[in-house]
């Protein structure tokens, strides 16, 4: 049943997705108040789906395919926070596509739950996920701010006038948004990493712990990373194109750590 | 349809002309009450603004002497005048008003002002009972058309001054004007346009620096600003969010070093350069820096004929909305013209009826109660046999030219003048108070 209205809310997300591409190209009031009515829609389904993971009573998020889902949720709940804030639904050329493809994963098959071997840390094991994923959510949107201040930069520099720049908010709000993000993402992150390393450390079943093994690699890289970008937005004020290019690279580097649970021996999924 | 419509406009007519027939705001509702005493007139109201000046009436037979009512209340020559004016009736008049309306027929195509003094020309005719039923009924669609034609084009949507564009780039850039500062560097005319544009749309501080301090002083006091040395402009600057710069300076004031400077100081929050000096003031160097933001003299110009061009387009789907609405108007206030003479029709025949079964009732003696609905019906059903066609004849003539003479036909035909004309009267009073509650 839970996958199923998985699916009603993918099928809604399309929508979001057809209008990710539009938007690029032109400006239609119409078709973004469609595209926000669809998302909501497909939360509300995606909301009905996570829940009923949740009451069948196990620990509902460790399997690959529950976390994209879980992941696209708090994705498009970022997003929505932000229209609320903004009355903008611009992050959504970068975020729909994203929320799209997490979801479409998620929604292929239901796959066994896994960390079954967690279960006497299951308090920190949530708290893990939830953490890393707000963390991931707040990355993606602050991704997505980047790369639309690069494009209204690029507009207004290049004296055009199109129909792109009247579609995306002014620049300082883009940077704001991009900025909020990363500073609400960052203890997210950091207190998501700490609780991973806490149950990986302590839970009686895993034993040795390879510390450099690549999802743990990856992981601190990309914390290295977002710290950077922290660091020099708040030192020096740092956006555009530098800004752009840190957030990029984090953004890579989290999908290279998210990509990790494939062939991690930490998380497991596939091998067990 | 007896709408008839007289006018100059910024097209038709230089300033001389239009200035000797512009009407003072005082002195606007007695010339609504002298139009509605002139012959021929039933209704009537006057739009007076810079670029026009326009008579919109309902007139008793379509053919009203609007030029003699001009001449006569203007005491102006017929030769000195005619030339420019334009005259409308019917169809056209409709379509002028709703064009005047919607701002497709003013100088500046899409400039929201003139909505808001035709609306107030309008209360100022209705408060002295110069506009009654029709031309309300005119003036109420004219203002839905006016909405429709904004919210569905972008007619209106884009600027057309250097100061307004540069507002509106100002916008895209941070967002909120408020806040943020202005530095005038070169104290000029165009300058203090752009700089008052800007403060009403909540800008903070302003601060001035001019070669002569002196002048930097008068300017800052107009805005309640800073006055600053010219030697301190690049210690200074940075403070500021949206330069305005218009020097006579030979060479670029602004170059790459000090948009660094400005820059670094600033934390990269981006800065805004309004260069409108010729020769330039911001080096093209420094305009390539991430974070500077600068537009020249013909950037703005060109965002203003862009704007221009955009609105001419869109016009033209504006144009397209006002033709089907001055159709849709035309139907309906066709159809309301049958009306009358429908109601009165039936009225007659129902009469008629009444009287013929009264007639024959005492030569018939008691009927039972099947044999009155008998009756009833029967009468009934042969009067409505009867008036289905002529019926619908009238209400499919009022869809085109013709309706008048059908409406004509039919009156006399059934000797409805005087009954039509009753049952009209009352009508239009009822609309009246309607419409005034």
């Amino acid at each position: 049943m839970s996958l199923l209205w998985l699916r009603f809310a993918l099928g809604c997300y399309f929508i979001g997705l057809v209008y990710a591409f539009v938007a690029l190209t032109r400006t239609s009031d119409l078709f973004s108040r469609i595209a926000l009515h669809a998302a909501s829609l497909g939360m509300v389904f995606h909301f009905v789906s996570i829940t009923e993971l949740f009451l069948s009573g196990q620990i509902v998020w460790a399997s690959v395919h529950n976390g994209e889902s879980l992941l696209a949720f708090l994705s498009m709940t970022f997003f929505m926070i932000i229209y609320v804030i903004y009355k903008t639904t611009s992050p959504g050329v970068v975020v729909f596509p994203v929320v799209f493809f997490l979801t479409f994963v998620a929604a292929v098959d239901q796959q066994p739950v896994l960390l079954t071997q967690f279960v006497s840390h299951k308090g920190w094991l949530i708290a893990h996920i939830m953490l890393i994923f707000t963390g991931y959510a707040a990355l993606l949107v602050s991704f997505g701010a980047s790369i639309l201040y690069l494009l209204q930069e690029r507009r207004l520099k290049a004296k055009k006038p199109t129909s792109l720049i009247a579609f995306l908010p002014a620049l300082e709000v883009i940077d704001q948004i991009g900025y909020r993000s990363l500073l609400l993402g960052f203890p997210f992150m950091t207190l998501g990493l700490i609780t991973g390393s806490v149950v990986a450390i302590t839970a009686p079943t895993i034993g040795h712990v390879d510390f450099l093994d690549p999802k743990i690699l990856l992981s601190v890289l990309m914390w290295a990373v977002y710290m950077v970008m922290v660091f020099t937005r708040w030192n020096s004020g740092w956006r555009g194109r530098r800004a752009a290019f840190l957030a990029t690279f984090a953004f890579v580097a989290a999908l290279a750590a998210w990509a990790a649970n494939y062939f991690s021996a930490i998380h497991r999924f596939a091998a067990s | 349809m007896r709408y008839q419509l007289i006018g100059v406009n910024h097209k038709s007519a230089p300033l001389e002309v239009r200035e000797r027939l512009a009407i003072p705001e005082s002195r606007l509702p007695d010339t609504c009450r002298d139009l509605t005493s002139y012959p021929g007139i039933e209704e009537g109201m006057v739009i007076s603004t810079c670029n026009r000046v326009e008579i919109v009436t309902h007139t008793t037979n379509g053919h009203a002497d609007l030029r003699g009512f001009l001449h006569d209340h203007f005491h102006l020559d017929p030769d000195e005048l005619d030339p420019h004016l334009y005259e409308f009736r019917e169809k056209d008049a409709v379509r002028h008003l709703f064009r005047v309306a919607a701002s497709l027929d003013s100088m500046v195509v899409g400039e929201a002002q003139i909505l808001g003094q035709v609306k107030e020309a309008y209360a100022t005719a209705r408060a002295v009972g110069a506009v009654r039923g029709q031309l309300d009924q005119l003036f109420s669609r004219a203002f839905a058309v006016a909405k429709r034609v904004r919210s569905e084009t972008a007619v209106g949507s884009s600027s057309v001054s250097i100061a307004s564009v540069a507002v509106e780039l100002a916008k895209k850039i941070f967002g909120t004007l408020q806040g943020k500062n202005v530095f005038i560097v070169g104290a000029g005319k165009m300058s203090e346009l752009a700089a008052r544009h800007l403060m009403a749309h909540g800008c903070g501080s302003i601060f001035v620096a001019n070669r002569t301090y002196e002048r930097a002083i008068g300017l800052a006091q107009k805005f309640d600003g800073q006055a600053i040395k010219f030697e301190d402009l690049y210690s200074t600057c940075d403070r500021a969010d949206i330069v305005i710069t218009s020097t006579g300076a030979p060479h670029a004031i602004f170059r790459r070093e000090h948009g660094e400077q400005f820059l670094a100081r600033r934390k990269n929050r981006p800065m805004f350069f309004i260069d409108i000096a010729v020769p330039r003031d911001v080096s093209p160097e420094m305009a390539k820096l991430d974070g500077i933001f600068a537009y020249d003299i013909d950037d703005l110009q060109q965002a203003v004929t862009t704007h221009v061009a955009d609105r001419r387009k869109e016009a033209e789907r504006a144009e397209a909305i006002i033709a089907s609405e001055v159709e849709k108007f035309e139907a309906r206030v066709h159809t309301l013209d049958v009306v009358p003479t429908i109601v009165s029709l039936q009225d007659h025949l129902e009469t008629i009826r009444q009287a013929e079964i009264d007639r024959v009732r005492g030569r018939m003696g008691q009927l039972t109660p099947e044999q009155e609905i008998a009756i009833e019906a029967l009468t009934r059903g042969i009067i409505n046999k009867v008036m289905h066609t002529p019926i619908t004849t009238l209400k499919t003539a009022a869809k085109e030219s013709e309706a008048t003479t059908v409406v004509d036909v039919v009156r006399r035909l059934f000797n409805l003048q005087v009954k039509a004309k009753d049952a009209e009267r009352p009508a239009t009073n009822k609309d009246e108070v309607g419409s005034r509650q």
